[in-house]
């Protein structure tokens, strides 16, 4: 193996990459789901990781979701870290008992003396015309529940350090993949264990006419909103959020202090969605800084459509351009 | 005979068994169990049956007397607990449900603990006396899943130990039951499941629940081995959880095991059972209760007479007594506090709203 140049790695093989990393390096890494075994998972995030670490580490479980993050549960209650695979966030809803009133909850409920380190991975959002329940963003629902980190990675690198962050965690984390850009680019990655913090949020394109946050696979189109409004001589400051919740509002804040003015960007539903929150904290915290209101480019309160009209749902390059445009000429 | 004109092959047949020690008058139908032959452990089994009905009655007055939150008796309930605590090894884990405060009292729970948990207080969830073992779980048969968990944690390690996971007769509807009870079987886990069938689930009895002959054979369809028992014989729960947990230790896989009760009380506090349950069905519960008839077997063996009785309520009233004292001296937890169990360290983004709070709840800005 030639180690001198890190490989060129997708977002899934580095899902892959970090798991397979910590579970060589912490006996207590343990992985379940549903087809994660010998199959490596159906978008393959766990291949080779039951070859490796045997049909004891690497759990293929009943068909029950429930099961899954429960049996998480009482497995981390016993000291082990458990990464359960939930096979596309739409089914994550039978487990969300478990999520909700015990994972997020047994370290305050016994005041510290049982705590949950579990990482809940999920698959999410659209744009690959899945079938119905396999393209929703619902991130907004484990970010109101207390006791949670939710977590989402937009590149290769950042699934890397943010996943073995994840792992490492003493707490429960919702850990979302979009899946939309699971193998939409590659990027050079060294396997050195070396984890991104999570809390914070990442800066990707410095700028001071504009700040756009998003997360996830909208970074894709926020980052080529930038490219586009760079052409017209707008610099935009565009922010991955990365950490939905625990939010790191300093860094938004002080970026909209700088510029502003603020669009932000999430493929869910607008009502009750992130951007609501983070909207209302800026709103809150830096009005008197704001030269435009702020702009929210999401999803529609519907229903996510069948695939032949999901990229009528889904934000685009131009509708984030648009808001942007929108805020710049607000007068 | 089988009348169907197909013909079919056997294929399968399943049983269930029911046992008992001590008929409902305390009579030993059988001979004692042989892990349970010295005349101290017989007199203890009592001696902590008696405890628990008593603070049971003391629990349901401090609720009455707005000292205490909405609480669920465990009345006529009691040889359940105790029958498991005593199996029970120390290096086990109980993953309980919320009916299970006997178990806890003899896992090493203290009174004032259990007080202050139905008293509003998640420190009453803390005790180190058993750290491993789960709180009393609210969220029906959850606590069973959890277990199934814990016992897939003891078996990765191939440690010698096991998993009791305890629920209510309504709790066997529920899909985490029915999923934990499958995956114990698939993965063989060192997992003891106890259904407390206490013929009613808030006001729906039993044959409402399900058409099923048994709560126990809900197991079969798992490849579980599953066995009825009754809970007011505290012998017989204990014999069964002790079975159960060396099968568990020496890898031979779960256990289900449905032990037959009745709720002699309100579902809770906040119950009303006179609504829906029939007089004559309480009646009858009362005379199978634990108690009374295992008083009846220690009298027979000669182990008890009333100077004894008279003594044990006394101790009981005192420990209790003083139990009560020290949790109602416990002042309330710093309304902060609320943040600080949330995660390891608390998110710099929480820590303006915990200054708020303290400064609210210290007459600040």
């Amino acid at each position: 193996m030639d180690n001198s140049s890190p490989a060129e790695l997708t977002m899934v093989e580095a899902v892959n990459l970090a798991m397979a990393y910590e579970m060589r390096h912490d006996e207590n890494v343990v992985v379940l789901g549903e087809d994660v075994g010998t199959n490596g998972g159906v978008f393959r995030a766990t291949d080779g990781l039951k070859k490796e670490f045997g049909l004891r580490r690497v759990m293929d479980t009943p068909l029950a979701e429930s099961l899954i993050a429960g049996v998480s549960v009482g497995m981390a209650s016993q000291g082990l870290r458990p990464i359960a695979e939930i096979q596309f966030l739409g089914f994550i809803f039978a487990a969300m008992e478990h999520i909700i009133c015990h994972a997020a909850r047994m370290r305050n409920r016994t005041r510290g003396r049982i705590t949950c380190p579990m990482v809940l991975r999920a698959p999410f959002g659209g744009g690959i015309h899945a079938p119905e329940h396999h393209s929703e963003s619902t991130e907004a629902i484990f970010a109101h529940t207390a006791g949670l980190r939710v977590v989402v990675p937009s590149s290769p690198v950042r699934a890397y350090g943010l996943l073995l962050a994840a792992i490492r965690d003493p707490d429960p984390v919702i850990f979302l993949e979009p899946k939309r850009i699971y193998r939409i680019s590659k990027q050079a990655i060294e396997d050195n264990g070396e984890a991104l913090p999570m809390d914070v949020c990442f800066t990707l394109r410095e700028g001071t006419d504009i700040t756009l946050i998003s997360w996830g696979a909208m970074i894709l189109e926020t980052l080529q909103a930038a490219n586009k409004l760079a052409e017209s001589g707008i610099n935009a400051e565009v922010i991955d959020v990365a950490t939905i919740s625990p939010l790191d509002i300093d860094t938004l804040l002080s970026s909209v202090k700088k510029t502003g003015r603020c669009v932000i960007i999430h493929e869910a539903a607008r009502t009750c969605g992130v951007g609501a929150d983070i909207s209302a904290q800026i709103s809150e915290r830096a009005l008197l800084s704001l030269q435009a209101p702020i702009k929210r480019v999401t999803g529609y309160d519907t229903i996510m459509p069948y695939f032949r009209n999901e990229h009528y749902y889904m934000p685009s390059t131009e509708d984030i351009v648009s808001a942007a445009m929108d805020t710049l000429n607000y007068e | 005979m089988n009348n169907d004109d197909r013909n079919p092959e056997h294929i399968a047949q399943f049983d269930i068994h029911y046992y008992r020690y001590l008929d409902d008058e305390g009579v030993l139908k059988k001979q004692l169990p042989q892990r349970l032959d010295s005349d101290e452990t017989l007199i203890e089994l009592y001696r902590n049956m008696v405890l628990v009905r008593l603070l049971d009655k003391k629990c349901i007055a401090l609720q009455r007397t707005g000292k205490m939150g909405t609480y669920p008796s465990t009345l006529g309930q009691e040889a359940i607990g105790v029958g498991i605590g005593y199996a029970m090894q120390k290096s086990d884990v109980l993953a309980p449900y919320y009916r299970d405060m006997a178990t806890q009292l003899i896992r090493g729970v203290k009174i004032k603990d259990i007080l202050l948990c139905w008293g509003g207080d998640e420190r009453g969830n803390s005790s180190e006396q058993s750290p491993q073992d789960l709180s009393s779980c609210v969220p029906i048969a959850t606590q069973v899943t959890h277990g199934a968990g814990i016992a897939s944690a003891i078996k990765l390690r191939n440690e010698k130990r096991a998993v009791v996971s305890t629920l209510g007769d309504g709790a066997t509807s529920r899909g985490d039951f029915a999923e934990s009870v499958n995956l114990a079987g698939a993965w063989q886990l060192p997992l003891v499941v106890l259904i407390n069938n206490n013929q009613w689930a808030i006001s729906v009895p039993r044959s409402v629940q399900t058409a099923a002959q048994t709560l126990a054979q809900k197991g079969i369809a798992g490849e579980v081995r599953c066995e009825q028992v009754d809970g007011c014989d505290v012998l017989a729960v204990y014999d069964a959880v002790k079975r159960a947990l060396e099968s568990a230790y020496e890898g031979k896989g779960p256990t289900l095991i449905e032990a037959i009760t009745y709720r002699l009380c309100d579902h809770t506090t906040a119950d009303d059972a006179t609504r829906y349950s029939p007089p004559e069905g309480l009646k009858k519960g009362w005379e199978k209760e634990p108690i009374k008839r295992y008083r009846n077997f220690l009298h027979q063996r000669k182990l008890w007479d009333e100077e004894k009785e008279a003594d044990l309520y006394t101790q009981c009233e005192k420990q209790i007594n003083e139990a009560v004292q020290e949790y109602l001296d416990t002042d309330a937890q710093p309304p902060e506090t609320m943040f600080d169990y949330l995660y390891e360290e608390l998110p710099h983004s929480l820590n303006e709203q915990r200054e708020q709070l303290i400064a609210k709840t210290r007459g600040g800005a």
